[in-house]
C-alpha cells in the first residue's frame, strides 16, 4: 500500500476506533447507544439550520488547525494558539466597536486587526525562541493565560465600563450575513467561512509553492543545514511563529465578528485554539487534511449538542469521542502496523 | 562442524529495488570474515537479515548447522550472535556498566544488583583484554572508548559471533591499532567475527576470508592471503581501480583565499585559531592536515561565516569576507561540501531534487518573484543527478533514502555545480568506498585544472599526500608548516601535525 494511501486510511481508522470505543462506553453506562449517534447525526444535517451551524463551527477550527499545522510544518509547536485566538478576538471586536467607516474599510480593518493581534502574539514565543533558545511550548502555554486575562481586564476596563461584555460591534464591522443566515434557516453562518478556505489555499501556497516556504520548511527539518546553506534560522522561526499566530488571531476575528459580534469576560478558555492542536494532528498537517478533519470535529460538536434532548444522553460523551479520535490518531504507529499485517496477507 | 553461520542463497526485497539477491555467506568458527562492498552494496541489510531485523524473501540462515528462523534481534542473541553497531546504542547519560547490563539486568530483591554487574564487566573486560572503566559515564569517554563498550555489550549476552559494522569510520589511527588488536584477542578466545568494511587495508591486515558483494549481488568468496588489494577492489567496484591519483602539475596563479592573523575562539570561548596565516592560489589544491581537533572545523566555519572570528582578516578575490553572512560568503564565491552531510550538507527529509537548490532557491530561474519553479529544481536536479552519477530511484526520492556515497556526490555535485572560485571540501570521501574515493578526488583535481581553488580538509593522510598541491600543517590552531607533498614523507607530517616540530616551523615562520 502506498504511502499516500495509508496516510489517508490511518485518520479514518482512528475515527472509525474512537467512535467504536464511545459506544462501549455508552453501552457500559447504560445509555442506548444507536439513539445517540442518530441524535448526533440529526443535531449535525437533520435540519438545514445544522448544517449551518456545523459551518459556522468549522470555520474556528480550520485557521486555529491551520495555525498549528503551520507551526508545526516548519518545527514548532504552537500551544498558543488559544491565547493568540483570543486576543485576535478582541482586536477585532475593538476596531469593531470604535470606529465608523465603510464597510469595505471597516471590516478589512477589523480582520487585518484580529490577524495582527494574533501575529504578535505569536511573535513573543517566536522572537524568544529565536533569541535566548526558551522552548516555545512553555512560552505559548504562559502566553495563553496572559492573553485571557489581560483581555477580560480590557473588555471590563476599556472596552465597557466594569460591564462583563462589550458592545455589539457596529454593522459595517460585521461578518455576518441575513443572506446566508436565510439560506439555513436563520442559524448564525456566517462570510467567514470564505476567510477560512482563503486561508487554506494560502497556508497550501506559501509553504509548497514559495521560496519562503521552502526556507521555512527547511528550518523545520534542519537547522544546521539551513543555516549552512545561508538561511536566516532566527528570522524564519520568529516568521513561522507570526504566521501561526495570524491564522490564530483570524479564529478570534471568525468567533468575534462573525459568530458573536461582541467580546465578553472569559472565565476560562474557548478550546477552539487547543481543539485546533487535533484538527492539525487528524488533518496530517496538510491543508485538505485541516478541512475534513474541522468538518468531522465541528459536526460533532454542533451535533452532539442535540444528544441530551433527543437521546437523553450527555453531551459529553462526544467530548470523550474526540478525545478518543485524538488518542488513536496519536498512536497511529499502532493501526500502521495493523494495516502493514493486513495488506501484507492479501497479497499472499 | 565446518561453518558456525551460514547464510545461504539470501534474497531480500525492499518496494522497487532488491538489496540482496541470491548472496551466500558462511562463517567458519574461529575466523575473521569480511564482507565487502560499495555503499549501497547491500552489506548492512544483509547483516540486518542475520541480525533479525529483516525477513528474506528467500534463502536459508544456519547457525551450527541447524535451519533458523531468526524473527528479531532477541532471536538473533538467543543464538550468540551479537552486532557492534556503527552508530552507537547507548545511553549517554548512564554509566559504562549501566549501558551494558541495559536489558539483562541481574536483580536481588527487584532492586538492581549494581555491584555484581560491575563484577561480572570487570572480569569479561579483563578476559578480553578490553581495559574500561566500569563507572565512568558514556558521556564522558571517547568514542573508541564507547565502541568498546559496545563490544562487551555483546559478550555480556553471551555472543559467540560478532558483526562488526565499519567500526573503523569513526576512530583515530591509533583507536583502530587497539582495535585490531581487539579483534585478534577475540578470535583467540574463540569468538568467529564478520567484519563489514571497505576498507582494503584493514581487509589486508587481520581478515582470513572476504566475501565480495557488488550492486546487491554476491560476487563470491576468496582467501585474503591469495588476492591482493588491487584485485579486491576491482571485485568490489567491477572495474580496474586505481590508487595513485592521477594528476598534472599545478599553475598556481593568483591568491583567491587569503587569511592573514585570524583568531577565533571556540563556543567555550577559548582560542582555538591562534594567527593562523593561509593562502589558496586559483589552480592549486591545499591540503590542510592535522589530527582532529586542532582547529579545523572552526577554521571552516570561521571562512564560510558560520562562526564569528575575533580578529584578522579573511579576503577571497581581495574582498574582505570576514564575519560575513553565510549568504554573503556563498555569493562571492565559497563553495562547500561540509564535513557532515547530513547535519548540515543536506535536509533530509526533502526530495533529493529540491537538496540541489539548497543555496539557489532563491534566484532565477528557481525562483521567480518568490514563487518557485519545480519544473526548473527537477530538471536542474536530474542533469546533476545524472552528470554525478547519483543513483537514487529518482529525483523525487527524499535525501534519506540514499547511500552515503550518493548523498555525498548529490553534494559535490551541487557544489561544484555552482561553479565556486574557492571549493572548501571537508572530508569529503570520509566513510566512502574506492570507487567514489577516486571519483571524487578526479573531481577536486579537474576544478584545479580548470583554474579554481581548492581547499581540502581531511584526517586521511593518505589523501592529503595523493591529491594536494602544497600541504598546510595545522596544530592547535596555527599553520606550523607548509610541505610540499612530493617532498615530504608520512612520517615527517605525522611529527608536524604531532607539534614536536613545532619550534623549528614556528621559528621559520617568525622571520
Amino acid at each position: 500500500m502506498s504511502n499516500r494511501m495509508k496516510n489517508i486510511i490511518v485518520p479514518l481508522v482512528a475515527v472509525l476506533l474512537g467512535v467504536l470505543v464511545g459506544t462501549i462506553i455508552m453501552i457500559a453506562t447504560g445509555y442506548n447507544a444507536g439513539a445517540a449517534f442518530i441524535a448526533l447525526w440529526n443535531g449535525a444535517f437533520g435540519e438545514i439550520y445544522y448544517s449551518g451551524e456545523v459551518v459556522r463551527q468549522v470555520t474556528p477550527y480550520i485557521l486555529a488547525g491551520l495555525a498549528v499545522a503551520f507551526a508545526f510544518r516548519t518545527g514548532l509547536f504552537n500551544i498558543g494558539v488559544e491565547g493568540q485566538l483570543i486576543v485576535g478576538w478582541l482586536a477585532a471586536v475593538w476596531v469593531g466597536v470604535a470606529f465608523d467607516l465603510p464597510k469595505v474599510i471597516h471590516l478589512p480593518l477589523a480582520v487585518l486587526a484580529a490577524a495582527a493581534a494574533g501575529a504578535f502574539w505569536g511573535f513573543i514565543p517566536g522572537l524568544l525562541k529565536a533569541k535566548f533558545k526558551v522552548h516555545e511550548v512553555i512560552v505559548t502555554i504562559m502566553m495563553n493565560y496572559v492573553a485571557l486575562h489581560v483581555t477580560n481586564y480590557f473588555i471590563r476596563t476599556v472596552l465597557s465600563d466594569k460591564s462583563d461584555r462589550t458592545e455589539m460591534i457596529s454593522e459595517s464591522s460585521s461578518l455576518r450575513s441575513p443572506f446566508l443566515e436565510g439560506l439555513t434557516d436563520y442559524s448564525r453562518l456566517h462570510w467567514g467561512i470564505l476567510i477560512a478556505l482563503t486561508c487554506v489555499f494560502i497556508m497550501w501556497f506559501l509553504l509548497e509553492k514559495t521560496s519562503k516556504g521552502y526556507e521555512l520548511r527547511a528550518v523545520g527539518f534542519n537547522q544546521h543545514a539551513s543555516e549552512y546553506a545561508g538561511m536566516n534560522v532566527s528570522r524564519n522561526i520568529i516568521l513561522s511563529m507570526v504566521i501561526s499566530g495570524a491564522f490564530a488571531g483570524l479564529a478570534g476575528a471568525m468567533e468575534g465578528l462573525g459568530t458573536f459580534g461582541y467580546a465578553a469576560i472569559k472565565g476560562g478558555f474557548t478550546g477552539v485554539g487547543f481543539d485546533g492542536i487535533a484538527v492539525a494532528l487528524l488533518g496530517g498537517n496538510g491543508p485538505i487534511g485541516i478541512i475534513f478533519a474541522a468538518l468531522l470535529f465541528g459536526s460533532l460538536k454542533v451535533g452532539a449538542l442535540n444528544m441530551p434532548l433527543e437521546a437523553g444522553v450527555p453531551n459529553e460523551l462526544v467530548d470523550i469521542i474526540i478525545a478518543l479520535i485524538v488518542f488513536f490518531v496519536a498512536a497511529s504507529y499502532m493501526i500502521r502496523i495493523f494495516i502493514d499485517r493486513i495488506s501484507k496477507k492479501g497479497v499472499k | 562442524m565446518e561453518y558456525v553461520i551460514e547464510m545461504l542463497n539470501i534474497r531480500k526485497e525492499f518496494p522497487g529495488i532488491v538489496a540482496n539477491d541470491n548472496i551466500t555467506l558462511q562463517l567458519k568458527p574461529g575466523e575473521i570474515h569480511a564482507l565487502l562492498g560499495e555503499n549501497g552494496a547491500g552489506k548492512s541489510t544483509l547483516m540486518n537479515v542475520l541480525f533479525g531485523l529483516y525477513q528474506p524473501e528467500k534463502g536459508e540462515i544456519k547457525v551450527k548447522g541447524k535451519p533458523v528462523r531468526i524473527t528479531d534481534p532477541n532471536v538473533a542473541n538467543d543464538l550468540g550472535i551479537g552486532m557492534v553497531h556503527q552508530h552507537f546504542m547507548l545511553v549517554d547519560r548512564f554509566t559504562i556498566t549501566e549501558n551494558i547490563i541495559l536489558g539483562k539486568e541481574t536483580t536481588k530483591g527487584g532492586k538492581i544488583d549494581i555491584k555484581k554487574a560491575e563484577k561480572d564487566v570487570r572480569e569479561i573486560s579483563e578476559r578480553y583484554g578490553l581495559a574500561v572503566d566500569p563507572q565512568a559515564k558514556i558521556s564522558d569517554i571517547s568514542v573508541g572508548m564507547q565502541q568498546r563498550v559496545e563490544i562487551l555489550k555483546t559478550l555480556y549476552r553471551g555472543a559467540e559471533i560478532l558483526i562488526f559494522d565499519e567500526p573503523t569510520a569513526v576512530l583515530t589511527p591509533q583507536e583502530i591499532k587497539e582495535l585490531i588488536q581487539i579483534l585478534k584477542t577475540l578470535i583467540k578466545e574463540g569468538k568467529s567475527i564478520i567484519l563489514i568494511t571497505h576498507k582494503l587495508k584493514e581487509i589486508m591486515e587481520v581478515c582470513d576470508r572476504v566475501t565480495v558483494i557488488r550492486k546487491g549481488a554476491g560476487i563470491g568468496t576468496v582467501n585474503v592471503s591469495e588476492t591482493n588489494p588491487n584485485e579486491l577492489a576491482s571485485l568490489m567496484v567491477g572495474r580496474e581501480v586505481t590508487f595513485k591519483t592521477d594528476k598534472t602539475e599545478s599553475k598556481p596563479q593568483q591568491d583567491v583565499l587569503d587569511i592573514k592573523d585570524l583568531k577565533v575562539k571556540d563556543s567555550r570561548g577559548l582560542g582555538v585559531i591562534n594567527n593562523l596565516n593561509l593562502h589558496v592560489k586559483a589552480g592549486e589544491i591545499v591540503g590542510i592536515a592535522g589530527v582532529d581537533g586542532n582547529g579545523q572545523t572552526e577554521l571552516i566555519e570561521a571562512i564560510t561565516g558560520l562562526r564569528k572570528s575575533e580578529s584578522g582578516s579573511i579576503k577571497m578575490n581581495g574582498k574582505e569576507i570576514m564575519n560575513m553572512a553565510p549568504r554573503k560568503v556563498t555569493e562571492t564565491g565559497v563553495g562547500h561540501i561540509p564535513q557532515d552531510r547530513h547535519k548540515h550538507g543536506l535536509v533530509l527529509d526533502f526530495p533529493i531534487g529540491e537538496n540541489m537548490v539548497l543555496q539557489t532557491y532563491y534566484k532565477s530561474p528557481f525562483s521567480k518573484r518568490g514563487v518557485l519553479s519545480f519544473k526548473e529544481i527537477y530538471s536542474k536536479a536530474k542533469t546533476l543527478i545524472k552528470e554525478f552519477d547519483v543513483r537514487t530511484p529518482s529525483e523525487y526520492t527524499h535525501a534519506r533514502a540514499l547511500s552515503g556515497g550518493n548523498q555525498q556526490k548529490a553534494i559535490i555535485g551541487r557544489e561544484i555545480d555552482r561553479n565556486p572560485d574557492l571549493l572548501i571540501a571537508a572530508q569529503p570521501t570520509r566513510g566512502l568506498d574506492v570507487g567514489a574515493i577516486e571519483y571524487i578526488h578526479k573531481r577536486l583535481i579537474e576544478q584545479r585544472d580548470h583554474g579554481k581553488a581548492v581547499l581540502l580538509i581531511s584526517f586521511e593522510l593518505d589523501e592529503i599526500m595523493n591529491v594536494s598541491d602544497r600541504i598546510a600543517v595545522i596544530y592547535e590552531g596555527e599553520i606550523v608548516a607548509v610541505v610540499n607533498p612530493k617532498e615530504t614523507t608520512e612520517q615527517e607530517l605525522g611529527l608536524l601535525m604531532a607539534g614536536s616540530k613545532r619550534k623549528e616551523a614556528g621559528g621559520e615562520n617568525h622571520v
